[in-house]
């Protein structure tokens, strides 16, 4: 039936769960500006200043911004009182998630500021910290994509780690004994890399293959496939990468690809060394993110896939083919998690570790939901999670005395919270998980 | 001038012929009223015709020529567009997306030309009067809409031949008539119609002709000038059926059900009802009508201790059961007939005995301590089957295996067959066939005049005027009138349905 707000008398439009929300965003927004109060305003009180510093020695230069600590957290927890004020009071309506941002931004701006004012460094690098995010959101971004094509059709994937964890396996196998350091580069690297990238997006593409003909043709439980899928290629690399790669090293060493500065835009200080200046494969998930959504959103065939994913028995009357239609997609959400493996061996470290993946397929699963199955929203998903990477990476830097192992837990914690309590009810494709059986 | 004909088609299914011999014909300009009970293979008929099987023989002609579905897309091509009972169109699209999905006009790299689709849509729906707006969501138009949506479908793929199944069960009876007039439009523009239902009324107002299916087979053709109601629903059933419910006049003692301002949240957040005050007395059977998703399944679902009241209460028999567990209700001498009865009637998989004992199996006689009892199950099963009329071999053969009218027999026997102060049903004669519906009115009647309170939901707004003593209608989540059974017409009903003022 139809999804509608009622209003109630008096013409009150908000649901009970919204005012429910409204009432835990603005308690969140006052417990923020306590903490910012009473933790880093008295502690930082007599820190003096701190730097953010927007330039490395290379880059364009760009002022450092330096900032009282005392003086900074004090606004910041005034702004946040006010918005927790606001929030409980009226409610931001449709302004929710903007502001919502906005005040963990002020959040986070201040605990930043408190860290490296308490630290003997007294500054550090907010470009590279930056720079950092969009690169470690790079493999969640292609992981949460691929996901958003396989649930588009609604063929749950829960297979995405596995498939990351199989990408960087084979490109760093395939690539290293073809390319050498002395060949020409082409966009960052000699051809043999590139031959591993394809190999790598092949091997994704055959796990998702295995992925659908087992969930589509099969029907056996998505969940129960994936998790298979994911624990197989676990084992089956640390197998190889302990028997086989430990006495090849040979083949456990690939050329990295190479930044590339656009052309221009990467002389823009602050921002250019932040956007324009990376290896192929965070220039790539951006191209992914935009050819995909115009892809979805624009074409007859993301119309089709998207209505077999809501309805399929409606697309299937009309004469569209659920089954290839499902195949299709699963199979291209697997290239696209198949080259997001092969970033972290090409274009990180150069070499296979087991389990490097980490966890990075789950997070971007998550990402998917929190993205609400739309690739631009995926990587928004993908920068928030890169910079819960980033910044806990910083603050080991910053000595802050929070034991390192809780700042390796930083973007897992990110997850829970966003899924839990940011994301809100978020609507999956109306069929997703379902087999489709023809009559 | 075109025609469409189907000659002698048979499909089988493992133990059942659906279709057995069928010969049916409808050319330009001419509405053809298929007629026939659940289960008497209409669908089968229509979704072989649609291509969605293959039949085991015969063949289907188009101006003369033999036709070969292998699929929707063959039917579509030869002009046969089909109008679903359930409709299908995606909730998340707009008009236009639905419209053009599987056709899409598209430009350069099968980019969808939205603009040039808007327009098509548009154009279709001032040629027919089929008013729309192209960028609406299907989720947020009301139900009448939507079919207009898959109206412009299948008129979008050019069809000649538009197939409705069970058109009006999701309607208003307002909707009823406005859709009554878009078929005579269509048959004016030279389309050929068939016209599924099992509804008498309807096929007598608006076919030209009338063909009667029964058991898969065709039993007859009628003139629906010359037809009466009796005369198709003997050929429809194959015996003669008592269509109005015989009932003496109420006699109302205490109230049994008193609900007062009642609140409850539904599924996405809405309010589904909307502070609901009512009484149900006894010995007086209460209808609830309204066009379904105006808060009557909340309702039930309420009242039965399966869905969280958010304010109000609710008293059965003077006590406060507001917050009461189901099983709690239960012990109120409460029956309760659920909307869908394979979801929440049966447990499909569990047979007839599992299925009569599910309400009653943790308390003697059927179970003593830990263990049950299955001789004593088995025997009030064996006696419920006995007595309700239930159609099956055995008690011991899965509730799947039933005819719908039988699980609901079955339902209706587990709830009745003990002593209830209180009956809630939903929907109970949904999807059955006319004869036992007969039988679960006459039993709703009975438990009536033993002096029990009957609270009766239903859509099917005949039905509502056939057994209530009290009607209330239901709208947006509120109860917008309150009519005296027998005093009040389908029409002034329907106008409420609406949500029109009374």
């Amino acid at each position: 039936m139809t999804t509608k707000t009622v209003a109630l008398d008096e013409g009150v439009v908000r649901t009970p769960a919204e005012i429910k929300r409204s009432r835990y965003l603005g308690i969140t927004y006052l417990l923020l500006a306590a903490i910012v109060l009473f933790f880093f305003w008295r502690w930082s009180g007599d820190l003096g200043n701190f730097t953010f510093k927007l330039a490395r020695p290379l880059d364009p230069s760009a002022p450092d911004l330096t900032l009282s600590a005392s003086r900074t957290t004090m606004i910041v927890a005034v702004v946040l009182a006010g918005l927790g004020g606001f929030q409980l009071a009226k409610g931001f309506g449709k302004f929710n998630n903007m502001v919502l941002g906005f005040g963990i931004f002020l959040f986070i701006f201040a605990f930043l500021g408190w860290a490296t004012a308490q630290s003997s460094l007294g500054a550090f690098s907010m470009v590279g910290m930056m720079k950092a995010t969009i690169v470690r959101s790079v493999p969640i971004t292609l992981g949460a994509l691929a996901g958003v094509m396989s649930e588009r059709v609604a063929v749950i994937n829960i297979a995405i780690e596995g498939q990351l964890l199989a990408g960087a396996f084979v490109a760093v196998v395939v690539a290293s004994p073809l390319a050498t350091a002395d060949d020409s580069l082409f966009l960052g690297a000699p051809l043999g890399s590139w031959i591993g990238v394809g190999a790598a997006i092949l091997a994704g593409m055959l796990l998702a293959w295995v992925l659908a003909v087992l969930a589509i043709r099969y029907i056996v439980d998505q969940i129960i496939v994936g998790v298979v899928i994911t624990i197989f290629v676990g084992g089956m690399t640390a197998f190889l990468a302990l028997r086989w790669l430990a006495d090849n090293p040979q083949l456990n060493q690939a050329p990295i690809f190479k930044s590339i500065g656009l052309p221009g835009l990467s002389s823009i200080p602050f921002l250019g060394p932040v956007l324009f200046d990376h290896n192929i494969f965070v220039f790539g998930a951006f191209i992914l993110v935009a050819a995909l959504t115009f892809l979805l959103f624009r074409t007859r065939w993301g119309l089709r896939a998207r209505a077999v994913g809501e309805h399929p028995g409606a697309a299937d009357t009309l004469g569209v083919n659920v089954y290839r239609t499902r195949y299709l997609n699963v199979i291209i959400g697997g290239a696209v998690a198949g080259f997001g493996g092969a970033f972290f061996t090409l274009g990180s470290v150069g070499r296979f570790d087991e389990n490097m993946t980490n966890g990075r397929g789950f997070i971007g699963l998550a990402a998917m939901i929190f993205g609400r199955w739309h690739p631009v929203g995926a990587m928004a998903a993908g920068l928030v999670f890169g910079f819960a990477d980033a910044m806990s990476q910083t603050l080991g830097i910053l000595q802050t005395g929070i034991p390192s192992e809780f700042l390796g837990m930083t973007p897992f914690i990110a997850t829970i919270f966003v899924v839990a309590g940011v994301v809100g009810k978020a609507r999956p494709p109306a069929a997703d998980g379902q087999p489709y059986i023809k009559q | 001038m075109a025609t469409l004909e189907l000659k002698g088609i048979t499909k089988r299914f493992p133990g059942v012929l659906a279709n057995d011999q069928v010969d049916l014909k409808v050319s330009s300009g001419e509405i053809l009223g298929l007629l026939g009970e659940n289960g008497a293979g209409k669908t089968t008929l229509m979704n072989i015709l649609y291509g969605l099987y293959g039949a085991d023989e015969g063949e289907i002609l188009i101006d003369g020529e033999p036709q070969q579905f292998s699929g929707p897309g063959d039917a579509i091509s030869a002009g046969i567009g089909m109008v679903h009972q359930h409709f299908m169109l995606v909730p998340v699209f707009s008009v236009t997306e639905n419209v053009v999905l599987g056709v899409e006009p598209v430009g350069f790299g099968g980019v969808i030309d939205m603009k040039e689709a808007k327009k098509e849509v548009r154009d279709i729906s001032k040629q027919y009067g089929l008013e729309v707006d192209p960028d609406a969501v299907i989720e947020d138009i009301p139900v009448g809409i939507q079919q207009r949506v898959e109206i412009i479908k299948v008129l979008f793929r050019h069809a000649e031949f538009l197939i409705f199944d069970e058109p009006t069960a999701v309607l208003t009876p307002q909707e009823v008539e406005e859709f009554f007039g878009i078929l005579n439009g269509l048959k004016e523009a030279g389309k050929a119609i068939i016209f599924i239902t099992h509804k008498l009324k309807e096929v007598l107002e608006v076919s030209d002709r009338i063909a009667v299916l029964r058991r898969g087979a065709m039993v007859g053709e009628a003139e629906p000038a010359t037809a009466t109601e009796n005369d198709l629903a003997t050929l429809m059933v194959g015996r003669p059926v008592e269509l109005v419910v015989n009932k003496e006049t109420s006699d109302p003692g205490a109230a049994v059900l008193e609900v007062r301002d009642l609140v409850v949240i539904g599924d996405r957040d809405q309010m589904a009802l909307a502070g609901v005050s009512f009484d149900v007395r006894a010995g007086e059977i209460v209808g609830v009508a309204g066009v379904q998703g105006n808060g009557q399944t909340e309702l039930v679902e309420a009242l039965t201790g399966l869905r969280d009241v958010t304010s109000g209460t609710v008293k059965i028999s003077g006590t406060e059961v507001t917050h009461a567990t189901p099983r709690q209700i239960h012990g109120h001498s409460v029956a309760h007939v659920p909307e869908d009865r394979q979801r929440s009637g049966l447990v499909m998989p569990f047979t007839i005995t599992e299925n009569v004992v599910l309400d009653a199996y943790y308390e003697e006689p059927y179970s003593h301590g830990i263990s049950m009892d299955w001789k004593a199950a088995r025997e009030k099963a064996a006696d419920l089957v006995e007595q309700y009329d239930v159609r099956t071999p055995s008690t011991e053969i899965p509730a799947s295996s039933l005819s719908g009218g039988n699980q609901q027999k079955v339902i209706v026997a587990r709830e009745f067959g003990r002593d209830v102060k209180l009956v809630i049903a939903s929907q109970p004669t949904r999807g059955i066939d006319v004869g036992s519906i007969e039988y679960i009115h006459e039993r709703i009647v009975e438990e009536r005049d033993e002096g029990a309170a009957l609270l009766i939901v239903s859509t099917e707004l005949d039905e509502v005027l056939a057994l209530s003593d009290r009607i209330l209608v239901m709208f947006d989540g509120h109860i917008v009138a309150e009519y005296q059974g027998g005093s009040v017409t389908a029409a002034e009903i329907g106008l409420s349905m609406a949500g029109a003022a009374p």
